[in-house]
């Protein structure tokens, strides 16, 4: 009787630890240890040698230095060339989720005012194309944009042009690829709030006089605040890092950090260059993470 | 009258732009796959309907190669971030907050929104510096893509897990427990057959992502283990090829198959849940 007793109070602690100790372990090891390692990269100075970059330590005689190198903060801040791919990432960013909101958010409105069997159907058609190769779909549109591509021959044919309007490697081609690639991640989170909403709040207002649009304006978009967010934080942080599609369908005017943050790492082989420009960008980003992250948190956590 | 009149032509409004939104989602695919039956070598002019680029891609052996190391790398990474984010996801779900819990939530979602590049070159760094120290690993390749794709993909499985969980009834945990049930055999017997189709949706989104992921693995991955995306990657910097579209609609015809019949399975489970719930509950009702 004793031992079964004890049994349960003596295993649950040990499970309890075991069950936030792996993941926790985990994550600090691969998650939390690597951006520290990134902070004194950025602080070291570029060296030709594997790995390309000097030590911060140095023990010599008995007398341990550290050198701290703040020259590469210092070049992000002096180079236009950086100071252009930041702002311009976040311009990018910025109005790209502002078109993914505007048409994704008549589209969870639409999904989540379906029957519940077409809802079903049209979030599996919704998340289909998210599950389906990035690289693939940033690639489609390659074919569509391009000097003799589909659109291009579409419009010279219907006589509307008359030499190919240059589509390709602009920045336009950009906003269409973020567009397109980052619509799913704003629609499902707008439709999953949205769907939450109880009808009886727009009949509430609805019998109280109030106009349909006018209801919108101060009951749904007020209530579907979290969605927002939450939809406009998945495209707007990892966009700002994006290299993909700037690569892919970007010019060379059409500068966003991460191309250049690629490009330092791999081509110039500058490490350090490389850790100051993503510890820029984390601080940039701090702020929407904190939001998303708040959001999501909320979510994951029991609430009821 | 007015009233719903407008009320009507505002739905209508939605309507459209969901119909618009989802032929802007799938029009450029559906002309990918047509275009991979293209004859013509140019990849823009039509030259009549042919299978061969198919036929080409079977012959190419770096493909194949890149092929079969994706899928092993996204096998492992998704069973490894399966066992990670439902761990995490049980912590989020069932524990009482703490320090740890706090901790822990604000790394499992942090990768969920974190710019690829940063996760990529961050994981790379960390490697490096493990090989100085202790000497391990001594290559990167399969291994380190492993790990850096079981990290990232953990906080997914995490999020679809925990919801699972959250709307999971708690009395049959309980009543288990009371029975007797160690919390092992309870988590074993109990959870795992009530959330097993997030589980599986779970594996297939941690499968799915470590399979399309380029930017990550291009830093983490040493010479020796080239996935597919950077194959295709290398392959589409150079403009549109016929081969490419060849295998593009391979996958998108892989990845709709396994999705539709994840999403049929899913389902069916759900509903006979709900219908083994019902007879139990009208089994009950006369006691």
């Amino acid at each position: 009787m004793k031992t079964l007793s004890l049994k349960p109070t003596l295993k649950l602690p040990n499970g309890r630890i075991w069950t936030l100790g792996v993941p926790y372990f985990w994550l600090l090891l691969f998650f939390a240890l690597p951006f520290l390692i990134v902070l004194k990269i950025s602080l070291s100075s570029m060296a030709i040698a594997i790995p390309p970059y000097e030590s911060l330590f140095s023990f010599t005689d008995e007398v341990m230095e550290i050198s701290l190198n703040l020259g590469n903060f210092l070049l992000l801040l002096d180079d236009s060339l950086y100071v252009s791919a930041y702002l311009n990432s976040l311009q990018v960013a910025f109005f790209s989720t502002l078109g993914c909101l505007l048409i994704g958010y008549p589209m969870a409105y639409a999904m989540a005012r379906s029957t519940p069997r077409q809802q079903t159907i049209l979030l599996l058609l919704i998340m289909l194309p998210s599950w389906t190769s990035f690289l693939i779909r940033v690639y489609a549109w390659m074919g569509l944009l391009s000097d003799t591509g589909l659109i291009n021959n579409f419009l010279l044919w219907l006589g509307l042009i008359d030499s190919p309007l240059r589509m390709m490697n602009t920045n336009f081609a950009v906003y269409i690829g973020i567009i397109y690639g980052y619509l799913p991640f704003m629609v499902l989170p707008l439709y999953a709030n949205l769907v939450k909403l109880d009808p009886s709040l727009l009949e509430a207002a609805s019998d109280l006089g109030s106009r349909s649009l006018h209801t919108f304006w101060t009951v749904t978009l007020p209530l579907s605040k979290g969605g927002i967010i939450a939809g406009s934080m998945l495209v707007f942080i990892p966009t700002v890092g994006e290299f993909v599609i700037p690569e892919l369908l970007g010019g060379p005017n059409s500068l966003m950090i991460g191309k250049i943050l690629w490009q330092e790492f791999f081509n110039n082989r500058d490490w350090p260059v490389a850790s100051a420009l993503a510890i820029v960008m984390l601080v940039l980003l701090i702020i929407p993470i904190a939001l998303f992250h708040r959001y999501q948190s909320r979510q994951m956590e029991a609430e009821s | 009258m007015k009233k719903l009149a407008s009320r009507g032509l505002k739905l209508s409004f939605s309507k459209v732009m969901l119909w618009a939104g989802l032929a802007f989602l799938y029009v450029p695919m559906l002309i990918l796959v047509i275009y991979s039956f293209n004859a013509s070598k140019l990849v823009t002019v039509w030259g009549g309907w042919s299978t061969k680029w198919y036929g080409t891609l079977l012959e190419n052996e770096q493909i194949l190669g890149a092929v079969s190391t994706s899928l092993k790398i996204a096998f492992f990474s998704a069973s490894m971030s399966l066992i990670l984010g439902t761990m995490a996801a049980f912590v989020m779900a069932r524990f009482r907050h703490s320090w740890g819990k706090m901790t822990l939530s604000n790394m499992i979602s942090a990768p969920l929104v974190m710019p690829d590049v940063i996760i990529g070159l961050s994981l790379l760094l960390l490697f490096v510096h493990m090989a100085d120290l202790i000497g391990w690993p001594t290559d990167r390749g399969m291994t380190t893509v492993w790990i850096a794709h079981s990290t990232f993909c953990s906080a997914y499985v995490a999020v679809v897990v925990s919801s699972r969980l959250r709307e999971m009834d708690r009395s049959i945990e309980e009543a288990a427990l009371d029975l007797g049930a160690t919390p092992l055999q309870s988590f074993f017997l109990v959870t795992v057959p009530v959330i097993a189709p997030s589980l599986i949706a779970g594996w297939l989104l941690a499968f799915s992502l470590s399979l399309d992921d380029l930017v990550i693995a291009s830093f983490t991955s040493g010479p020796g283990a080239t996935t597919l995306p950077m194959v295709v990657f290398s392959s589409v910097r150079l403009g549109v090829s016929p081969q490419i579209n060849a295998l593009a609609t391979l996958i998108i015809f892989a990845v709709s198959t396994t999705a539709l019949l994840a999403w049929y399975l899913a389902r069916r489970s759900e509903k006979r849940q709900k219908q083994q719930m019902r007879q139990a509950d009208l089994q009950m009702a006369p006691a």
